[in-house]
């Protein structure tokens, strides 16, 4: 498409025929994606649409019925998140999967915990308590994200505050692929305005990021890419331009576009 | 009190040098900044607002420290008795035992699960490890009988909670209560098991006349038991886990974290403390009785809340659980000192727990409140 020339030959991800069933609902039904490295592919649709569970499925979250998801070109079975994790992927949950009770540095390494000696079970070994707060500290920076206090509690922080961390969790491991639900969904103009930022550097990086969102605006600004999804199937895909947002608004909600 | 002042600088600060600080890259000047930033003019009431909440918060964290301490000068005044050393070793003896099953109280209840079951888990396992010394074994394997009792029973408890797909660990926790005090029935049929080990004996019933006559042995199994949780919650990666499942179920699973067997291992240590607290007991009454730690299961969850750990899961270290402990100590010793009848006792440790999970609701409402004047100051 429109993206330079990739870092690698095979696409950072390809979902094909991903099936997914929930009773006698279809809500995924042979769905493709593919998101390359440097562009930011921003995944539309209406409330329902299946946009959260492809990437539940992509996440390890829920497992697919049918269908492939490969990352970098070789197929992955997206068991659990941790295999997802593994693999490379990170994702920022609509509802941050934040915890609350933990400083900012536990939530960035939250199940990747920096600990010793390798040869005791992940679970069992001791906590480099020191390393991962230096280690969290140059990330953060990295990302030029600010946070007031990376000591206090993270459900002390402010609604910007708190995406800025949950965004930093998924960007700060040199992960091939970063997912964001509705990153932009409950926060003012001038936190809105540092995530996209944010997202942007990662494109930078190389990522690949996949950006759900209902915000038109940033999806215009932000994505390279669009794929439009309507009652479990990709119903086009567009390349957002101020001349098309309204023939993406129509795919959105069903009209002829 | 300068912690209040410090603590409120860095807080109301903050906000203030955020947008800034996301322009220059240097910690070393936000830092500074934080510090000598002037406040505002026009937000100077929110400040205020903001200063009085975050005072409020830290009252409540110290509430339970400074009440203990209230407590304990206001008796060692109205009884002469009180502070002496052989009380302090009565007080000692009888709180070991309340302080290990809240110990692994804490450690459920941090993963916002309950395990009514320990009481009952106690007396089975004190009736196993006499009727295993009774019929002619040795002390190691008494202990192990009744350490391994208690773990027995702290395992159906989290597997049935995690395999049965239950709601919530009340209704089996109950289940295993029932059961358990069953069991400890039908094996001793009824009757105490007189005998215990030398072992078990001088771990519940001895001091420590090495050093001080009137210091039990218990205290320092209590210590040991405290200090090496402690240091799994704080320093080990599963502790780190406990938390996070506590803090966060589902965001847990979805970080890759073993949610289901971080809730079976909770369980499983609260009955293998159950069995340790047996030991305590049944070394001190040189006996396994089925009638052992009636209602125990009470006061650890009372003492785990009384301390200031959150009722509603994930915030809380063993220091609350040890100082909710001593204070349910403290009061019934001091009441029986003073020669205040027993109903009152009951009545009296009722209320300090409505006041402590009162105040743990209010710390919630505090802290989005906080929270709100934060983002507002900001």
């Amino acid at each position: 498409m429109n993206t330079p020339a990739n870092m690698s030959t095979a696409p950072a991800l390809a979902v094909r025929g991903a099936t997914k069933r929930f009773g006698a609902v279809l809500a995924l039904d042979e769905v493709d994606l593919v998101a390359r490295h440097g562009e930011v592919l921003a995944l539309l649709g209406d409330n329902g649409a299946g946009k959260s569970t492809l990437i539940n499925c992509i996440s390890g979250v829920h497992r697919l019925d049918s269908g492939v998801i490969e990352v970098e070109g070789k197929a992955v079975s997206m068991s659990s998140p941790s295999v997802a994790r593994a693999a490379g992927i990170e994702t920022v949950y609509q509802d941050l999967a934040l915890f609350d009770n933990l400083d900012a540095t536990a939530n960035l390494f939250a199940g990747r915990e920096e600990a010793v000696p390798a040869w005791l079970p992940r679970g069992m070994r001791w906590m480099r308590r020191g390393e991962m707060s230096r280690s969290s500290a140059q990330r953060l920076d990295r990302l030029q994200i600010t946070l007031p206090d990376r000591s206090s509690s993270v459900g002390m922080m402010s609604g910007g505050q708190r995406q800025a961390v949950a965004v930093a969790r998924s960007a700060a491991f040199a992960s091939r692929i970063v997912i964001l639900d509705e990153p932009t969904a409950a926060l003012g103009l001038r936190e809105s305005r540092q995530v996209l930022d944010l997202i942007l550097r990662l494109r930078s990086e190389g990522c690949a990021v996949i950006v759900i969102s209902h915000a038109m605006d940033h999806v215009m600004e932000i994505a390279d890419r669009a794929v439009v999804m309507r009652r479990g199937r990709v119903v086009g895909e567009e390349v957002p331009r101020p001349d098309n947002r309204s023939r993406l608004v129509s795919l959105i909600v069903g009209g002829e576009g | 009190m300068p912690d209040i002042e410090a603590m409120d600088q860095q807080h109301l600060s903050a906000p203030d040098a955020k947008p800034e600080a996301a322009s220059s890259s240097d910690p070393a000047t936000t830092a500074a900044q934080e510090v000598t930033v002037p406040e505002p003019e026009p937000q100077s009431s929110g400040q205020l607002r903001l200063r009085v909440v975050g005072a409020l918060l830290l009252l409540l964290r110290l509430g339970p420290v400074l009440i203990l301490g209230v407590l304990v000068l206001v008796l060692s005044n109205l009884s002469p008795v009180f502070a002496t050393t052989q009380n302090l070793g009565n007080v000692l003896s009888q709180t070991a035992v309340i302080a290990i099953l809240a110990i692994g109280q804490l450690l459920v209840i941090l993963t916002r699960g309950i395990d009514l079951s320990v009481g009952s888990t106690l007396a089975l396992s004190a009736v196993v490890g006499a009727t295993i010394f009774g019929s002619g074994h040795g002390g190691a394997l008494t202990v192990l009988a009744m350490l391994g009792t208690g773990a027995a029973v702290g395992a159906v408890n989290g597997l049935v909670l995690v395999y049965g797909r239950l709601p919530h660990p009340f209704i089996i926790t109950l289940a295993t209560l029932s059961i358990a005090r069953g069991l400890a029935l039908g094996i001793s049929g009824g009757q105490p098991i007189r005998g215990m080990p030398d072992i078990v004996g001088s771990i519940g019933g001895d001091s420590a006349t090495w050093l001080a006559a009137w210091l039990p042995n218990s205290t320092f199994l209590l210590a040991g038991v405290a200090v090496v949780v402690t240091i799994f919650l704080t320093r080990v990666v599963w502790g780190r886990w406990i938390y996070a499942v506590g803090g966060n179920p589902d965001g847990a699973r979805r970080l890759g974290i073993p949610r289901s067997a971080v809730l079976i291992s909770v369980y499983v240590c609260s009955g293998l403390l159950a069995g340790v607290a047996a030991i305590v007991t049944s070394g001190r009454l040189n006996a396994g009785s089925p009638t052992f730690g009636d209602l125990a299961e009470l006061d650890a969850i009372a003492a785990v809340v009384i301390g200031g750990a959150s009722f509603l899961g994930g915030r809380g270290h063993v220091g609350h659980a040890l100082v909710g402990a001593f204070m349910i100590g403290v009061i019934r010793n001091g009441m029986n000192l003073l020669n205040i009848e027993a109903y009152l006792q009951l009545i009296v440790i009722g209320v300090v727990i409505v006041i402590a999970v009162e105040s743990d609701v209010l710390r919630g409402r505090l802290e989005s409140r906080f929270r709100v004047l934060k983002s507002a100051a900001s």
